[in-house]
């Protein structure tokens, strides 16, 4: 299971969430064309997955997708999917967890896998002189899981006691107030993480309901980059993926009202920094203004230094370390959100600075100089996404999961260089709404606390 | 900009306390793994001024990393003055005649580039990933700072504030960090390790233009610097650019940097409390001071890390399987190695105690398991096993062009040579059993120790409640 990174909110790490993945695919610069071939691999029983051979380095890495990931927890049993990621190594088959681990730090091989809204997504990645018996431990992994008791209550300990030190950290706590107030009942509301009571609820058969109806081959994407040719992957995805079921069970999920406010949650904690987020719908990924508004987004708070609120917010007053915003682009609705960590005297100023600036740029739009070096960046560092092949697969699998096509990496800088300024400025006016911020704020906010608008 | 402090946890619901450093070797390298494949050709040259250039082509995308490493960290700051290796970091974004008006990312930005800087006790480093045509601008970027360098008081007024919200979040807002800061104060009584990278809050307040302006003057020149490029580059084209660049800049005399007070002998172990309503859950943590991979005799450094890998290292660990599988006394448990230090090492281990379980009896399960690593050391299955996975590691590391720049720059910035870098895999080949157990007897001692206790108070509630955050920290023995 992922760690955490401790530098969440450091600003080149923008999003360790699902969309900014989702994002990042986008495309080369402009005069330089991306020279990656991605081949379309079918296997003989039909399971298709996306392939760039690079036989520079011994290794494979393979991305994988099952359509449906927290968005699939039962009422009451929040958190399933997150849990199911935590038990992928404990056990399959004949090998409980411990024989399991054992085995796959003897094949030196490395597998992860991460619940997000909408999908379930999985990481392997082995040296290739190990490829047999590495893809036979991920096959028994998904087909063959065990949920033995006592490792289903060593990881439940481990989530719960996760989950005491989230309830402590002011940015989880943000985070969580926003989603519930933003989706309420809607499963986008619901933790993906679970909450104590929803993580002592889950059995291990609860567990083997949610593989046997997730872990399908219909809802499955693929990628695969590496030492590995297409012959060889075709057999591959039969051996690993054949056993499962051919069609997924997913419980229907509604699309979600779109969040707006105004609304205003602050919750009291005893730290000397606030912690906030704001932020209200966003753009759909399959929207014909969502090129623009990722590009806009980039000008408001997903730019690094490049970007106004850091600008604002940090560079001209100091009031922040890391201040930046997200686009997040689900399935069954979209957000856009920022977050700002402030100490408590001043966190109400950094949030006057920010619906200021959200306002200008609803109103006046981005300056054309603002998005000239939009397009200059985004177009010039899409090729710094293909640096690996751990980052290529990456790219490929979110380029399925969003259905963009196997030529998106080819066509996806034209998309960007063509958002003229009259395109960016009528999507300003279209995404922001600067009065209408939901925004929920953890700490002692001194001078916030006045301006509470009632939600 | 950000601080690499080699003890950054994340607290993760399974993971627990998890070591994200990138000093710790488990970012290494790539070079021969088991089996045949191509190592890498590292080309290595010194400028006539003295500054390193090392060259690791890469030719899969068209694109370059440039890194460049001063050997300068926070080690080397003047009494008084903590912070003000990071906070000169920091400013030197801030502008060149060239390059002015804190414009620095926002070009690299317009040259579709991504740039970032960190400071540890023992290095600064600065860095950019391009496109390979733009290799020259940032280039010329990066040594045109490493000389004219221009700061106003406003840029250093603006700046002070914003590193002060940098230690709030931080530090400030998290008990586990807290108490680490006080852990490497304690384990470090005189040795500036023990101060923090990003400083004492009281003296980060005090630091100004001129502070910083003298430690850049002092320091930041070619001769005391490493430059590497990694990527799709041919070595004699950068080092004709860097020689058009870099090489214009002269070296500097008397850069007295890495003379820093000694460590004395220690003669009693030392714990920390803090009681924290923030705590979560009742954390034990274990600090020994030990060798780093410059500080050590030869071969010792390999055998500690092999260690730290069977004793500490995930969920098949000694002590993963002693206190959460085998006695259910934790939660999670496990531990690492700081081995990138110039002048000295640490080994930790922490626990996060299961439901009821005390931080005493926590402390004595994890006592358990050191002491069977002093008695009995590793199992030749354990140690193979181990290692096979480490240096898989290396091979990993190898399809990023980016963690290559990075593993070379911080291995030669913190005392070994390209040869030794290269030569690593057959180095932990050689490690026994025995060397194992040696090093388990010579470094887990206890008058070299600090112990950590994280303690939730009592009646702490969850996230709605108007909770009271009641600090004590009680240095003790």
């Amino acid at each position: 299971m992922a760690w955490r990174l401790r530098f969440p909110r450091s600003l080149f790490w923008p999003g360790a969430g699902l969309a900014a993945a989702a994002l990042i695919v986008s495309a080369a610069p402009a005069a330089e064309v991306i020279d990656v071939k991605i081949e379309h691999v079918t296997s003989p029983g039909g399971i298709e997955a996306w392939l760039v051979e690079s036989h520079g380095n011994p290794l494979i890495a393979m991305r994988l997708a099952f359509r449906g990931g927290a968005a699939q927890d039962p009422h009451g049993k929040e958190g399933l999917a997150y849990f199911v990621s935590g038990m992928i190594d404990e056990g399959a088959g004949p090998l409980g967890a411990i024989a399991f681990q054992e085995r796959e730090q003897a094949l030196a091989m490395r597998m992860e896998f991460n619940a997000s809204r909408d999908v379930m997504l999985g990481n392997v990645q082995t040296l290739s002189a190990n490829k047999d018996e590495v893809f036979d431990l991920v096959r028994l992994a998904l087909t063959k899981p065990r949920f033995d008791e006592d490792a289903v209550e060593r990881v439940r300990a481990q989530i719960l006691a996760g989950l005491k030190f989230d309830e402590n950290d002011p940015a989880t706590v943000a985070s969580l107030a926003w989603d519930r107030l933003a989706f309420h009942d809607h499963p986008y509301g619901r933790p993906i993480k679970g909450t104590m009571e929803s993580i002592a609820a889950i059995s291990p058969d609860d567990l083997r309901d949610y593989t046997g109806r997730v872990f399908a081959r219909d809802k499955l994407k693929i990628s695969v980059v590496g030492d590995i040719d297409a012959e060889a992957v075709g057999k591959l995805l039969d051996r690993v993926f054949g056993d499962l079921p051919a069609h997924a069970t997913l419980a229907p999920v509604a699309d979600a009202n779109p969040p707006f406010g105004p609304t205003r949650e602050i919750i009291e904690m005893d730290v000397p920094q606030s912690v906030a987020q704001f932020g209200h719908r966003g753009i759909a990924r399959k929207d014909d203004d969502f090129i623009a508004a990722y590009m806009l987004n980039y000008i408001i708070g997903g730019g690094g230094f490049a970007s106004r609120l850091m600008e604002e917010v940090r560079e001209k007053r100091g009031l922040a370390y890391s201040v930046h915003s997200n686009l997040y682009p689900y399935q069954h609705g979209s957000v856009f959100v920022g977050n700002v960590a402030t100490k408590n005297e001043a966190v109400g100023r950094s949030l006057e600075v920010i619906e200021g600036e959200l306002r200008r740029l609803a109103e006046e739009g981005p300056t054309a100089k603002e998005l000239d070096t939009a397009k200059s960046y985004l177009t010039g560092a899409y090729a710094l996404r293909f640096d690996s092949s751990a980052n290529i697969a990456n790219q490929l699998l979110w380029i399925q999961i969003e259905d963009l096509g196997i030529d998106y990496v080819t066509r996806r800088n034209a998309l960007i260089e063509a958002v003229t300024l009259d395109d960016i400025r009528r999507v300003a006016k279209r995404l922001i709404e600067a009065d209408r911020l939901i925004t929920t704020i953890v700490g002692k906010p001194a001078a916030a606390k006045g301006q509470e608008v009632p939600g | 900009m950000w601080i690499l402090d080699q003890l950054v946890y994340a607290l993760d619901p399974r993971a627990g306390l998890v070591l994200a450093s990138f000093g710790l070797a488990s970012l290494a390298v790539a070079v021969a793994a088991e089996g045949p494949q191509p190592p890498p050709r590292v080309s290595e040259f010194k400028l006539k001024n003295g500054l390193h250039l090392l060259v690791i082509p890469d030719h899969r995308a068209p694109v370059v990393t440039q890194m460049v490493w001063y050997k300068i960290g926070a080690a080397d700051e003047p009494p008084g003055s903590s912070g003000i290796a990071h906070f000169l970091e920091h400013l030197m974004f801030k502008g060149t005649d060239l390059v002015p008006n804190g414009d620095f990312s926002k070009t690299v930005a317009r040259n579709g580039g991504e740039d970032n800087a960190f400071t540890n006790h023992d290095v600064t480093a600065y860095f950019q990933r391009v496109a390979k045509d733009r290799l020259p601008k940032v280039m010329a970027m990066e040594a045109d700072r490493m000389a004219n360098l221009r700061l106003s008081e406003k840029d250093v007024t603006t700046e002070r504030k914003v590193i002060l919200e940098e230690r709030r979040t931080r530090v400030d807002n998290d008990p586990g960090s807290i108490l680490q800061e006080q852990m490497m104060a304690a384990l470090y009584a005189n040795h500036p390790y023990g101060i923090p990278i990003i400083g004492w809050e009281h003296e980060i307040r005090t630091l100004d233009r001129e502070d910083a302006l003298s430690f850049y003057r002092h320091f930041y020149a070619p001769n005391n610097a490493i430059l590497v490029i990694a990527g799709d580059v041919e070595p004699k084209e950068v080092k004709k650019l860097a020689e058009d660049t870099f090489g214009k800049l002269a070296p500097k005399d008397n850069i007295n940097g890495r003379t820093r007070p000694g460590e004395p002998a220690h003669s009693a172990p030392i714990k920390v409390t803090l009681e924290d309503r923030r705590a979560g859950r009742t954390t034990v943590q274990r600090f020994y001071l030990a060798a780093s991979y410059a500080s050590a005799e030869p071969g010792e450094a390999e055998a500690i890390d092999l260690l730290m890998r069977v004793a500490a290292a995930g969920s098949i660990s000694k002590i993963y399987k002693q206190l959460v599988i085998g006695d259910k006394k934790a939660a999670n448990a496990g531990g690492w190695y700081s081995d990138s230090g110039l002048d000295s090492g640490r080994l930790g281990f922490y626990a996060i105690a299961a439901k009821n379980v005390s931080a005493e009896e926590l402390e004595k399960a994890i006592d358990g398991v050191i002491e069977d690593l002093r008695q009995n050391g590793v199992t030749q299955e354990e140690l193979d096993r181990a290692r096979a996975s480490y240096i898989a590691e290396f091979v990993y590391t190898s399809d990023s062009q980016s963690r290559m720049a990075r593993h070379y720059g911080w291995r030669l910035a913190t005392g070994m040579t390209v040869t030794d870098v290269e030569a690593w895999p057959d180095r932990l080949r050689r490690v026994t059993v025995d060397d194992v157990r040696a090093a388990a007897q010579k470094y887990l001692v206890d008058k070299n120790s600090v112990t950590g206790y994280l303690l939730p108070v009592p009646k702490q509630t969850s996230l709605d409640g108007g909770k009271r955050v009641n600090t004590t920290v009680k240095g003790r023995s």
